[in-house]
This record gives structure tokens, C-alpha cells and sequence, in this order.
């Protein structure tokens, strides 16, 4: 009988191996499978700090803190202005990306309304108009009434509220976060 | 002397080389390296002017990575310096300028090459049989191009880029069940921040850029394993059993080297591409960086770059009710479908002159997309935020009006209603123009649009009071084209009446 050869003509190792002796084929075979089994382990580990470490803004739920707007009296009554927060959650490095803009309303007394100052169509800059009384967007042409409801254009719904309080004179709201459609309360 | 003692020298000289070369090719296998890729053979017709488009990109994609590293020298990927290093770029680095405008120019080129690129591969039915992975690589490519484009605009980290930032939120807010967490997961945190850019800038240098790589390995061996696609003939069937005997007779009978006999068209359109972005880069120079990314700045207008422009324009003029469909299921169907066109379509006609389908699908998507970018430029949707103080009004809309009108005109302009409304094209366009509404609506029906709003315009009823209407209607009732009549209610009597017109017969 001849023996098998590969496609140069040279004799097959592993074919004269196996005719040499069972033992270190199945030895070889073992090894094989500890290697790739060992492997999956070790793989399985290597996953877990890495994903771990990749998906964690998936999985963080943060933690909001009150932030101080200042005295109401800088509010005036039946007015809406622009206030400007430091992102409670920033980094030294955020540099002004961290000065967070939203719109203060004052109707009377101590009845506030905080708006983010994102469009919740598609998250763009709100401006306040404040002869028409009117948020437009420059986007798609949202716009909204002074109360925050929808006046026209494509939004799917009012402008996002902060929760808000006040505190020995102060206004304090909880801030921090995008708002986006899932997750209209900032 | 004579030249006789040179020659030998020469010789020498050559033979040396010779030697050298030798050596490293039984070493390297240069040679049969070679045979197997750049000399190639080719059927003698695919070295044409329409098979330019692939290297086109290829060659976009290696001056991205040059111009891209040398920018990676200088730029700062951080929240607060981003910004400040684009400056130093543009202004004071030497030729900063210019690598950021071949960086810009080159993605511009390279994204337009590219769908040059997948039309002509579409029509001339490069994507069937047998060259399915071929064309499902190059879909992949496409999609990695666009991130890089999406990504590159956030590197341009102006307040386009955190707006921009912010679109792409919004529209990843509209997931079901796990919007919010894939939301804080793009952004790196549960709000545009410094680590929003970091992110991006990783993926923007070392996720996209490895795997468009790899990609572009798959590809080329692709091109070599099932050899590039015929010129292909009107009548001329792709058959699944008989094809690739076919292609391999074509190339023994006709087939050339690609290098070097087939590959002159590529080199010829490698120097325009390369000339057209030095042009637009020394002409045009790099884009922006615009206003700085500072979110408390609410005086910006975010556009997108050119080629996300009929997204703007889709997200601005699709009905309510299919928004969040069409932002969210509508791009994996179209993706889904490109991956499975070599399946469902992978036989028969390869020439477009005998699959019109395929020519109405390219018109349709070319007219559509320059339809739409368009509109996304001049987003007539849009209110424009400066009409009502800076917008002129015509002098023939102010002299001969009563005091009245004139308080009219007064409160038109200080209750911004030209942000929507312009007068003789003057102003926005998200209403229709007022320069004849007098001659549309009456007096009443004026009275009733300010006050209660609708079609799209919010009610003015609460912002004004009843004298400021009065004279705002009295303003627009004026805004009658010379030689028309203005609009009169229907339910009244025309005027003359008939019996005066009858008496003026007699």
C-alpha cells in the first residue's frame, strides 16, 4: 500500500503519525481541545473588563443632585430667560461644553417652569422670541407657546421640563442629563 | 578616455542589482507576488473609463489616512481644547490651513467618488453571480465611509458638530425599551461632554479606519479571487452553471495585465482626483470651524455637511406619524435590501440598457437626493431668527398707508411675524408670503388666522391685544397687488349688485 502524500509528494506527518502510535494522536487531540476550551475561558474573561469598561455609560444610571439657578429674585415675574448651569457630572476637561443653557419661566410668585432648551424633535437649540412669546427652532421649524406646549411645526410634543424647587429663596433644579423622547424629564 | 571601461562598470552595476533582486525575491516571492495581484489579468474591456471609480476611492482613502494622521499631530480631542487647536490649525500652524481643507476636500471626494463607484458597479451588474461578496463588502465600505464622514464632523468640534451631536441623540432617543441607555452609551455619558468626543474621536481614528482597512483587503480580494466584472454586453445573460467558464474564456482569449496595460484609465483619473482636491483646497480652503461648541450659545443655525443634507431635509418634511419609523426602521430595510440585491437579482441582464428598473432606481435616487439636498440648504421650513429686525420692508408696502396700516406694519415686524412670513420674498418662507394677502383672505378671515392660529401657525390670541390686531388686519388687508381686487366674502353680494348693473346696461 503507498502511503498518503500530500499535494508535493512529501509523506503526510500527521498520517504517519496517527500509523505510529494512537497515544500521542489522542495526546495531540486532547491538547487541541484544552487549548481552545482554555482559550473560550480566557476569552470570557478578557470580555468582561472590556465590555465592562466600553458599555458602562450603557448600564450607568446617574445619580442627580440639586443645582442651584440663584435667587428668584433675579427671575422677574412673567418673564422666561435664558440661565446657565455647570453640569453637575462634568469633567475638568469639558471646558465650556459643560455650561449647560436652559429657560427659566416666572409666571407669578413662586410658579416656575424650567425648560431644556433642546427641540424634542430632533434635540436643536430653542430660541426665545420674546415679543411673540414664542420658542422657535432653527432646525425644522418647530415652535412652541410660552408655556412650553406645542405651537407648530414637527415636534411630537412640548418642550422638556427640569424638575424644579425652591429652597430658602432659590431656585434649584435637577439637571445633568440630554433630554431626549425616551427620557423626557431631565 | 574612451567609454570602454565604463561598460563594464555598467554592467556590473546591473548585475549587482540583479543579484539583489534575485535574493530578495527567493526570499519575498516578489514576482509571483505580483503576478497574483497588481499584474492581474483583466478582461481587455473592463479597462475602461468607467471602471475608474474604485481605485478613485481607494486613492481618497490613502490621502484621508495621510492628511488625517498629520492632523492627529496637532489636534487636541478634548472638550475644552478641540476647539482651540482647530483655531491654531486653520490660523497659525504652518499649512494647517491646507492639511485640514485636503482633509475636508477629501472626504468630500471621497464619499462623492464612492457612490460614482457603487452606480456603476449597480449598472453594469457587477454585483451578481459570482461576485456577491464583492458588492456585500463594498455595502459595508459605504456604510464605514459614512461613519467616517458622520464622525469627521464631530472632529470639527464647532457648534455644527455639538448640535449635530445632539440630532444624533435625538434620533437615538426614539428607540423603544433601550433608547435612554443607547442614548448615554453614544454620548459617553448621560450628556454631550468631553468624553462625547473622545468617543468619537476613537472611532473616528482607530475603529473605522481599521476595519474600512480590513474591509478594503476583503474587497481587493475579491476583485482578484473572482476577477473583475466583464463590460457587459445587451443580451449577454449571467447563467449560475455556465459563467465563470465563460469569464475564464474571455480572459484567455482577451485578458491583459492590470498592471501595467490596464491600469493607465486609473492613473489618469488618480491625478484629477488628486488635482480636483488641491484645487478646491487652495480655492475654497478647509470648512469652518464655525461659532464655538458652547451649548449656552443659542444664536447657531446646525446644519449638517452636504452629504447628510437630505436627512435634515427627510427629517423636516416627513408626516408626524412615520418620524420615528422612518428615522429608525427605514435605514436597516434600504441596508438589508443592498445586502440582499446579489441574492434576489443575481442572474440574468447585466447591461442597463436591458434593465430599466435598475436605470429608474438610479434616477429616482439621484433626483431624490438632489432634491432634497436642495431643500436642506435652503430649509425653507426654517424661520429665519433675524428677519424680523434686520429684514427690510419695500418701500411700496409703507408709502400711501393710513396710520393705522402703518401701526400694522409695526406690529408684523416687532411680533417677528416675517421669521415666517416674508414680504416680496423678503423674509422666512415657512408661511406663505404676505405681499398679496389681501387679496386671499378678508378682513375677518385675517382677524381669525392671527388670533386663533392653524395650519401650522401658532395662535397670536393671548400676545396681542384687540387694538394691535385691529391694525394688523388693517395692514394685511392692504397688501393688494396693484390692479386686483382684494378677497371679499362670498356669502356677501358681489358689488356692483345687479340692479345696478342691469340700470348700467339700459
Amino acid at each position: 500500500m503507498e502511503d498518503p502524500k500530500n499535494n508535493d509528494g512529501k509523506p503526510c506527518p500527521c498520517a504517519g503519525d496517527a500509523a505510529e502510535s494512537g497515544n500521542k494522536a489522542s495526546r495531540r487531540d486532547f491538547l487541541l481541545k484544552l487549548g481552545v476550551g482554555l482559550n473560550v475561558v480566557a476569552g470570557g474573561l478578557v470580555a468582561v473588563p472590556i465590555l465592562g469598561y466600553a458599555l458602562n455609560s450603557f448600564a450607568e444610571k446617574p445619580d442627580l443632585q440639586w443645582i442651584d439657578l440663584g435667587p428668584i429674585d433675579q427671575f422677574g415675574e412673567k418673564t422666561t430667560r435664558l440661565a446657565v448651569y455647570d453640569n453637575p457630572l462634568k469633567r475638568s476637561w469639558d471646558g465650556a461644553t459643560a455650561e449647560i443653557p436652559c429657560y427659566v419661566r416666572r409666571t407669578t410668585g413662586e410658579d416656575f417652569t424650567v425648560f431644556a432648551i433642546n427641540c424634542t424633535h430632533l434635540g436643536c437649540p430653542v430660541r426665545w422670541f420674546e415679543e411673540s412669546r414664542l420658542f422657535m427652532c432653527p432646525c425644522h421649524g418647530g415652535a412652541y407657546y410660552e408655556d412650553g406646549s406645542h405651537a407648530s411645526g414637527p415636534p411630537p410634543r412640548g418642550l422638556y421640563t427640569y424638575e424644579h424647587k425652591i429652597a430658602t429663596g432659590r431656585l434649584l433644579i435637577k439637571g445633568g442629563i440630554l433630554p431626549t423622547l425616551a427620557n423626557p424629564n431631565v | 578616455m574612451s567609454k570602454s571601461p565604463h561598460i563594464p562598470l555598467q554592467k556590473q552595476a546591473m548585475e549587482a542589482a540583479r543579484g539583489v533582486f534575485l535574493w530578495l525575491d527567493d526570499r519575498l516571492k516578489i514576482t509571483n507576488l505580483w503576478e497574483h495581484t497588481g499584474g492581474h489579468m483583466i478582461p481587455k474591456s473592463s479597462a475602461s473609463w468607467f471602471y475608474v471609480f474604485g481605485s478613485a476611492t481607494l486613492l481618497c482613502l490613502i490621502l484621508q489616512l495621510v492628511t488625517g494622521t498629520l492632523l492627529a499631530f496637532v489636534y487636541v480631542p478634548s472638550g475644552a481644547e478641540a476647539y482651540s487647536t482647530l483655531e491654531y490649525l486653520t490660523y497659525e500652524q504652518p499649512l494647517g490651513w491646507f492639511l485640514r481643507g485636503m482633509h475636508y476636500w477629501g472626504s468630500e471626494f471621497m464619499v462623492t467618488i464612492m457612490f460614482l463607484h457603487m452606480t456603476q458597479v449597480f449598472l453594469f451588474g457587477a454585483y451578481k453571480y459570482p461576485r456577491e461578496i464583492t458588492w456585500i463588502s463594498g455595502c459595508l465600505l459605504m456604510l464605514i465611509t459614512l461613519g467616517l464622514a458622520f464622525t469627521g464632523q464631530v472632529m470639527r468640534f464647532d457648534s455644527d458638530a455639538y448640535w449635530g451631536l445632539g440630532i444624533g441623540a435625538a434620533i437615538v432617543g426614539r428607540v423603544p425599551f433601550f433608547g435612554e441607555q443607547l442614548v448615554h452609551l453614544m454620548l459617553g455619558g448621560p450628556i454631550i461632554a468631553s468624553e462625547t468626543l473622545s468617543r468619537f474621536f476613537a472611532i473616528h481614528v482607530f475603529i473605522l479606519p481599521g476595519s474600512i482597512l480590513a474591509l478594503v483587503a476583503l474587497h481587493l480580494r475579491m476583485v482578484l479571487t473572482k476577477g473583475i466584472n466583464e463590460y457587459p454586453k445587451p443580451g449577454h445573460v449571467v447563467v449560475k452553471e455556465t459563467y465563470e467558464k465563460e469569464y475564464a474564456a474571455i480572459i484567455k482569449k482577451e485578458g491583459i495585465p492590470f498592471a501595467p496595460h490596464g491600469i493607465g484609465k486609473d492613473l489618469f483619473a488618480a491625478a484629477i482626483v488628486i488635482g480636483g482636491i488641491l484645487f478646491f483646497t487652495a480655492f475654497f480652503g478647509p470648512k469652518g470651524p464655525s461659532a464655538p461648541p458652547f451649548p449656552a450659545i443659542t444664536d447657531v443655525v446646525p446644519r449638517p455637511d452636504f452629504f447628510f443634507m437630505w436627512i435634515f431635509a427627510v427629517a423636516a418634511l416627513m408626516p408626524d406619524w412615520m418620524e420615528t419609523f422612518g428615522l429608525l426602521a427605514v435605514p436597516p430595510v434600504v441596508i438589508l435590501v443592498l445586502f440582499a440585491l446579489p441574492f434576489f437579482n443575481g442572474t440574468g441582464e447585466k447591461h442597463f440598457s436591458r434593465r430599466p428598473v435598475a436605470v429608474i432606481v438610479v434616477l429616482l435616487v439621484y433626483t431624490a437626493f438632489g432634491v432634497l439636498t436642495y431643500l436642506g440648504i435652503t430649509s425653507p421650513w426654517s424661520p429665519e431668527m433675524r428677519a424680523w429686525s434686520a429684514d427690510i420692508t419695500p418701500s411700496s408696502r409703507v408709502l400711501g398707508r393710513s396710520p393705522l396700516e402703518l401701526q400694522g406694519l409695526i406690529v408684523l415686524q416687532n411680533k417677528q411675524c416675517r421669521n415666517c412670513h416674508a414680504i416680496e420674498d423678503i423674509g422666512g418662507k415657512r408661511g406663505p408670503d404676505l405681499a398679496d394677502v389681501g387679496m386671499r383672505l378678508t378682513a375677518p378671515q385675517l382677524a381669525r388666522q392671527v388670533i386663533q392660529g392653524g395650519g401650522n401657525m401658532p395662535a397670536y390670541g393671548k400676545n396681542l391685544s384687540p387694538y394691535q390686531v385691529d391694525a394688523l388686519v388693517a395692514y394685511l388687508s392692504s397688501m393688494v397687488p396693484p390692479g386686483r381686487k382684494p378677497a371679499r366674502d362670498s356669502t356677501v353680494p358681489s358689488y356692483p349688485a345687479p340692479e345696478t348693473a342691469l340700470r348700467g346696461s339700459q
